[in-house]
C-alpha cells in the first residue's frame, strides 16, 4: 500500500501554489487533508507526479462569521468545523453534516474543501453547499472566480474548477428557520446509503421557504428544486411530503453499488427525506 | 523512485533526523526507522485506527499520513504517554478493567483515549463511543474499552482535585 512515487512542494502562499499547477499541469494535485486523496494513491488509482501539501499556506484556515455571511477556508478540518460554536449557533447544519463525516481521526485531517473539491459523490458537504446555496471561490492564475455550488458538480470526479485553479474558500448565507441533515449509513466513517439536507422557514402555519439537496444518490449531488418547492406554501403535511419527496425521487439517478441496488437507494432516499424534512420543520 | 528528503520529526520529546522518501507513511516511519513500534498497523487504510498517534495536537491515523506531510511536526505515540514503571491513567485503567484481550488495538485505543479525554475530561458513555468510532477492536471487548476510558477520566478528574 505504497503510492508510486511523487515530487512533494509545500509552498506558502497561494501564488506559489498555482504557479506550481500551471508549471506541472494535470500531473500535479493539491493536498489538503489527504484523507480521500492519499487512499486513492495507496491504491495506485490515483497516480500524482507532484503533490502540492497546502498545509502551511496562509489565509485558508480562518472560519468567517460576519452576521449571517458565513465564510468557510478551505483547510477548515471538520473537527474545527465541529468545534466553533459561532459557527454551531449561525449555522448549525454544518456542524450537523460534519459529525456525520467519516470519524474522529479522520475528521482531524479532512477539510470542507477537500470534500468540496474532490468530487465523489459520496462526499457530503457538496449536498450541504448546494443546499444552501453557497458560492465556491476558485483562485488561478487569471485571479479569482466564483461559482455557484449548485453549478460546480458536472459528473463524478468533474467539475467546474480548473487545473491550474485551487478551491480557496466557500461562503453561504446562514438560513435562518429549520434545518436538518439525515443520513444512512452502514457505519460510521462510511459513506452515505442515502443522505438529506433540508432548510427551511415558517411563514405562519405554512411553509415560507424550502431547499432540498440529496448526497450519494447520482454521480453529482442533487439540489432537487421541485422537491423544495412541493413543500412551499404546504403545512408540511403528510401529502405534502410525499409530493417533495416524489419530485426528489424523479430528479435522483442512483446506481447499484456496494450500498445496494438501486430500488433499495430510492428506498433509503426516500426515507432519509422524509425524516430530515419533519427534522427541520420542528426546529423551523 | 523519487529522491529521499530530509525530514525531521519529534516523536515524544525526541526529535529525529532522517532521509526519506516523501510517499513513505507516518506508521512506517515510526516503526522500520524509529523503532518506535506501540503504534500498530492494522487495516493499513486509515479505517481501524491501530496506528492512532498525536501529530501536532490531533488525533490521526498514521497510515494516512506521508512522512513529507509529518516533517517538522511533533508526534506522541502511546510510549510518550506512560512508561512501564510509572502507567497513565489509561494504562492502568486498561488493565483493571480488562480493557484488552488480544491487545493488538490498545495502544491505538490509548493514544485516541488521551486526546478524547483531554478535549473532553467528563464524558458520558456515549460520547466515550463516538469519540472512539475511529478505532475498531476485532475481538469485539467494546464495553469494557469503554469501561476502562470512563474509570480513567474519574480516576484523572479525582487527581487533579487532589492536585488543586
Amino acid at each position: 500500500m505504497i503510492p508510486t512515487a511523487f515530487d512533494y512542494h509545500r509552498p506558502t502562499d497561494l501564488e506559489s501554489v498555482i504557479s506550481l499547477l500551471e508549471t506541472h499541469g494535470d500531473e500535479a494535485r493539491v493536498l489538503a487533508g489527504g484523507h480521500s486523496l492519499i487512499p486513492m494513491m495507496k491504491l495506485r488509482m490515483a497516480d500524482v507526479g507532484h503533490l502540492i501539501d497546502l498545509q502551511d499556506v496562509s489565509g485558508l484556515q480562518e472560519v468567517t462569521v460576519a452576521g449571517s455571511q458565513v465564510t468557510l477556508g478551505a483547510m477548515v478540518t471538520q473537527h474545527a468545523l465541529i468545534d466553533h460554536a459561532e459557527l454551531a449557533s449561525v449555522a448549525p447544519l454544518i456542524r450537523e453534516a460534519a459529525l456525520e463525516i467519516a470519524d474522529p481521526q479522520v475528521r482531524y485531517m479532512g477539510t470542507v474543501g477537500g470534500n468540496l473539491a474532490n468530487g465523489d459523490p459520496g462526499n457530503d458537504m457538496p449536498g450541504i453547499m448546494q443546499c444552501l446555496d453557497a458560492s465556491i471561490l476558485l483562485q488561478g492564475p487569471e485571479g479569482e472566480r466564483t461559482v455557484a455550488a449548485r453549478d460546480y458538480y458536472e459528473a463524478a470526479y468533474m467539475t467546474e474548477r480548473r487545473d491550474d485553479e485551487v478551491l480557496v474558500s466557500v461562503r453561504f448565507e446562514a438560513p435562518s428557520g429549520g434545518h436538518a441533515y439525515v443520513k444512512q449509513k452502514r457505519k460510521i466513517g462510511d459513506y452515505a446509503t442515502a443522505a438529506a439536507a433540508v432548510v427551511l422557514t415558517r411563514a405562519g402555519d405554512a411553509v415560507g421557504s424550502a431547499s432540498i439537496a440529496m448526497t450519494n444518490l447520482s454521480d453529482t449531488p442533487v439540489w432537487s428544486e421541485a422537491a423544495g418547492r412541493a413543500l412551499i406554501g404546504s403545512a408540511c403535511d403528510e401529502a405534502a411530503v410525499k409530493a417533495a419527496v416524489d419530485a426528489m425521487l424523479g430528479d435522483i439517478e442512483p446506481y447499484e453499488s456496494n450500498h445496494g441496488p438501486v430500488e433499495f437507494k430510492r428506498h433509503a432516499a426516500a426515507s432519509v427525506l422524509t425524516r430530515a424534512i419533519a427534522r427541520a420543520w420542528e426546529r423551523a | 523512485m523519487s529522491k529521499k528528503m530530509p525530514i525531521s520529526v519529534t516523536v515524544n520529546g525526541q526529535t529525529h533526523d532522517l532521509l526519506a522518501e516523501p510517499r513513505e507513511l507516518l506508521i512506517y516511519v515510526l516503526r522500520e526507522r524509529l523503532d518506535i513500534t506501540g503504534p500498530h498497523v492494522g487495516c493499513e487504510t486509515s479505517h481501524c485506527g491501530a496506528c492512532t498517534v498525536l501529530m501536532d495536537g490531533k488525533s490521526v491515523k498514521a497510515c494516512t499520513v506521508f512522512a513529507a506531510q509529518a516533517n517538522g511536526a511533533s508526534i506522541t505515540t502511546v510510549e510518550g504517554l506512560g512508561t512501564p514503571d510509572s502507567l497513565h491513567a489509561l494504562q492502568r485503567s486498561f488493565r483493571e478493567h480488562h480493557g484488552l484481550q488480544c491487545g493488538y488495538c490498545t495502544p491505538g485505543m490509548i493514544t485516541r483515549a488521551a486526546k478524547l479525554l483531554e478535549e473532553n475530561p467528563t464524558p458520558t458513555e456515549a460520547e466515550v463511543r463516538f469519540g472512539m468510532a475511529g478505532n475498531l477492536c476485532r475481538c469485539t471487548g467494546y464495553q469494557n474499552i469503554v469501561k476502562s476510558i470512563l474509570a480513567a477520566a474519574d480516576e484523572m478528574n479525582a487527581e487533579q482535585e487532589v492536585a488543586e
